[in-house]
């Protein structure tokens, strides 16, 4: 039977020769993942169930990143009960402030999760290592402790749907516009429940950091994953990196999609998705009437080298707006240790940006960034939702890199032509 | 099963798990502690109004966004006795089943049904009936799984029990 790559995955880890759309399924899970927010609630479930074991202590990621370094009394507190519970079950991947990163950034980075991989995370950006032809999906805390007792997940096969871009982009254009692009074009709901397959000779042309980015929303349009076919980039980025054996797999030229879109790639412009929806798109160049208060760079979409170097294309010897708070987030220590090493700290630095340790922290209002009362922010994050950086009458205008940075030079939106182009060395 | 009763506070669609409970409260876990925040960047009036046994009428993709289990718990915790909606984001959707905060799907009751009006739900049929109007109306049956699971007594239970029937 033709099967999508996202069905022979979940066939796989349901021990069948075959699947399809709608079919219940128990799956083996490779690796389950929680945070500072999910896994505490997780650990509290996991006990008041009685169980007493975990399923394997190498397959059990838990990654303080959202409100660390901890904000606050009550956030010093979860991180330490999941602290606790990595000891007492000798889990493995616990990592600690200075070894830790954002967790979508820092798992394929340190190789913890792969191709063919199925990933449960109590975290709804999960769906970013399907970059990485895996399946991996967002959960609650229940269905962690429940992952982290059994090693199993309940899942219904989704149906999937195929994003093609063909072409080539045109400058400045990264992962992050042909994402908004999407969701502008089907809406916060166009893929509930479905695998978003991306496919096309612009998304294969795409470094593996704009594939994390454009599978990282997936969950912005209601999917259930993104996913895209493995290749040589692919390879290249896993070998001597990925701590299990890959597995590659690829959707059979005749396998059956719900929905098929096509696009020419060149259609795709700047996009900026304006408050307080990521489907609420609007090309970058037609904003600049919007002023801003707070750039932020960095997250679990935007934090890996590539959108560093971007953001510092722009910025390199030029000075964020004097009345922009710029905030630089490299995702990974590895990633903060490059940008160093690149000189790219330098560069923001001297720009007037503040480079931060490792956090998600302002890309959902817990500390490092937060806006008050009627600010706007142009951020490269994943959420624009009301409130989602601080104060309920604030607003964020999600962009990538390129854009993020022209906007901090300008003081208002803007597209890096806007303020004189890149500047490479 | 008892017949729940309660009067319905009308929302509309993509009602984000940010509104539902803001991040800058995720330091907290408790159901007691979240439902003092339930909706507050939605309805800032709606944690001290809401009272036990009310109804949730929402339009479509009720939750989307976050997978933090802390927003049905937050409406569960202020006594929300069901959310009825055109749909549900999918993880909002799985996490409402493992805390046992019913949820339902029914398009013409959201339409009916207006803020204030008196609702009770029959949750074993389906049966909606809107007392104030005097309109009933049918929700969609539970997917056979999901009745397995809450017969189970949720995920926790029966992920228990197929652990111990494995040996």
């Amino acid at each position: 039977m033709a099967m999508t790559m996202t069905e022979k995955i979940l066939a796989r880890a349901a021990g069948k020769e075959s699947v399809a759309p709608g079919d219940l399924i128990m799956a083996k899970l490779d690796l389950c993942l929680g945070n500072d927010v999910t896994t505490g609630v997780a650990i509290d479930e996991f006990e008041k169930a009685g169980f007493e074991r975990v399923f394997d202590a190498e397959r059990i990621a838990l990654i303080p990143d959202h409100f660390t370094p901890n904000k606050d009394i009550k956030s010093a507190g979860l991180v330490k009960q999941m602290r606790d519970f990595a000891r007492k079950h000798g889990l493995v991947h616990f990592y600690d402030v200075g070894r830790v990163g954002i967790e979508h950034a820092f798992l394929p980075e340190q190789g913890l999760v792969g191709p063919g991989d199925v990933v449960l995370g109590a975290d709804s950006h999960t769906c970013t290592y399907g970059a990485l032809g895996a399946f991996a999906t967002g959960v609650g805390s229940t269905d962690l402790a429940g992952a982290m007792a059994t090693g199993e997940a309940w899942f219904r096969v989704p149906e999937t749907h195929l994003f093609q871009f063909e072409g080539e982009l045109q400058p400045y254009v990264t992962g992050k516009d042909i994402i908004l692009f999407v969701i502008g074009e089907i809406g916060v709901d166009g893929a509930l429940y479905k695998a978003m397959e991306f496919a096309g000779s612009a998304i294969r042309s795409l470094s593996m950091d704009s594939r994390f980015t454009i599978c990282n929303m997936a969950i912005e349009a209601g999917g259930k994953t993104g996913i895209i076919a493995p290749d040589d980039t692919t390879k290249a980025y896993v070998e001597g990196r990925f701590r299990r054996t890959p597995r590659y797999y690829a959707s059979d030229p005749d396998a059956w999609y719900e929905k098929t879109y096509f696009w020419r790639a060149e259609q795709v412009p700047l996009l900026v998705a304006k408050p307080h929806l990521p489907s609420n798109t609007q090309p970058a160049a037609e904003l600049a009437s919007v002023k801003i208060d707070q750039v932020v760079i960095g997250s679990c979409t935007n934090g890996r080298m590539e959108d560093l170097r971007q953001a510092a294309e722009i910025l390199r010897g030029r000075k964020v707006h004097k009345e922009v708070r710029c905030i630089v987030i490299p995702a990974t220590p590895a990633v903060w240790k490059q940008a160093l090493d690149e000189g790219l700290l330098d560069v923001f630095v001297e720009a007037g940006a503040a480079v931060s340790t490792p956090t998600c922290g302002p890309c959902l209002g817990g500390h490092m960034g937060v806006l008050a009362e009627g600010e706007r922010a142009v951020a490269t994050t994943n959420r624009n939702f009301v409130g989602r950086m601080g104060h309920p009458q604030s607003e964020v205008y999600l962009a990538g890199p390129y854009v993020a940075a022209a906007s901090a030079v300008a003081g208002h939106i803007a597209t890096p032509d806007q303020v004189g182009g890149r500047r490479l060395s | 099963m008892t017949l729940l009763r309660g009067r319905a506070w009308t929302f509309g669609r993509d009602v984000d798990t940010d509104l539902i409970i803001p991040a800058r409260y995720l330091n907290m876990k408790t159901a007691e502690e979240l439902a003092a925040h339930v909706m507050e960047d939605a309805d800032p009036t709606f944690a001290s109004k809401v009272q036990p046994g009310d109804i949730v009428v929402a339009q479509e993709n009720f939750g989307c966004g976050s997978s933090r289990e802390h927003a049905p718990l937050a409406l569960k915790g202020a006594g929300v006795s069901v959310v009825i909606a055109k749909s549900f984001a999918r993880i909002f959707y799985r996490n409402a089943f493992n805390i046992g905060l019913p949820i339902l799907i029914a398009p013409e009751a959201v339409d009916g049904i207006k803020q204030g009006d008196e609702v009770t739900v029959d949750l074993a049929t389906g049966d909606i009936a809107d007392l104030t109007t005097g309109q009933k109306y049918e929700a969609q049956p539970l997917p056979p799984f999901m009745q397995e699971l809450v017969a189970a007594g949720g995920l926790l239970p029966y992920l228990k029990r197929r652990l111990a029937e494995a040996g």
